[in-house]
């Protein structure tokens, strides 16, 4: 068993442990730790892939400021009690049930597939390095770049008119 | 590690997220499984950049294949930042309106 073997299941084992967490944790609070347990796993997975800068990207934009987004809005709500009303037991069977068969269902198509490529994760690859990335998103991708920081202006100015007080506009 | 484990992986992530957002009532949990299915896809894109490269490298040792599929994922980032900030202003807007995020009490569209 190699190193990236023993990573390989170790942080996959993380990740789901922390995923039923996020689902089956009554305290939202503790959903939101978890997640970002789950996010750290997943940025593991990227180093071990040699995908770096999205390891780094995955950090700082998921864990450090949409989390700390989630926690804040719980904690203004006051929401960090247990007494959540919960779904019926029938509901959440069945809720259960269908995940899982869909999870049966595509693990079942994909099992027999023969991969090509067996010796996946020996060689060195520097193309996750922001030295490449950089040069192919600043000449090749310029132009979604560009739109997406107009999609994030919209994002602003929506989040903005969302989250102002309703004023004399409203007549309920 | 052959691809198939980061397949398997990926789904079983996916199908903890759709179970996530059919069993809780809470709109933040709900919210927050989405982003964990968004992170599933994600980590299956960065495994197919990898082995998509692997296979070019063993041709060309300075290929540059794989680097589509990483800026993939870069973007599907950006989108999900700025989803999540309009996601959960309009939490807080109903949040501000009906005091709760219990998703039953969000069926008024019905009546």
């Amino acid at each position: 068993m190699t190193i990236i073997e023993i990573l390989f299941w170790f942080l996959s084992a993380l990740a789901l442990f922390g995923a039923l967490m996020v689902v089956f944790s009554k305290n939202p609070v503790h959903s939101v730790l978890w997640l970002i347990v789950v996010f750290f796993a997943i940025s593991g997975h990227y180093i071990v892939l040699n995908a770096q800068f999205l390891a780094i990207v995955n950090l700082i934009v998921y864990a450090g400021a949409i989390m700390v987004l989630f926690l804040f809005v719980i904690m203004l709500m006051n929401m960090n009690t247990e007494s959540e009303p919960q779904k019926s037991k029938w509901l959440r069977m069945a809720a259960a049930l269908s995940g899982g068969s869909l999870m049966l269902i595509m693990v079942a198509a994909l099992k027999d597939n023969t991969s090509k490529v067996t010796g996946m994760f020996t060689a060195e690859a520097n193309i996750g390095l922001i030295k490449n990335l950089g040069k192919v998103l600043f000449t090749d991708y310029v132009v979604p770049f560009e739109i997406s920081s107009v999609l994030f202006l919209s994002a602003i100015v929506g989040a903005v008119i969302l989250g102002k007080k309703e004023s004399s506009t409203t007549h309920s | 590690m052959p691809i198939n484990y980061y397949i398997f992986l990926s789904v079983a992530l996916f199908a903890i997220g759709i179970v996530g957002v059919l069993t809780r009532r809470n709109a933040i949990i709900i919210f927050m499984c989405i982003e964990l299915m968004l992170n599933a896809v994600n980590l299956l894109l960065v495994a197919f950049s990898k082995m998509h490269h692997l296979k070019a490298y063993a041709l060309n040792h300075a290929t540059t294949v794989g680097t589509e599929a990483q800026l993939f994922v870069f973007f599907i980032m950006v989108v999900a930042a700025a989803e999540v900030t309009v996601g959960l202003a309009i939490i807080v807007m109903l949040y501000r309106n009906i005091h709760s995020v219990d998703i039953n009490f969000l069926n008024r569209l019905k009546h």
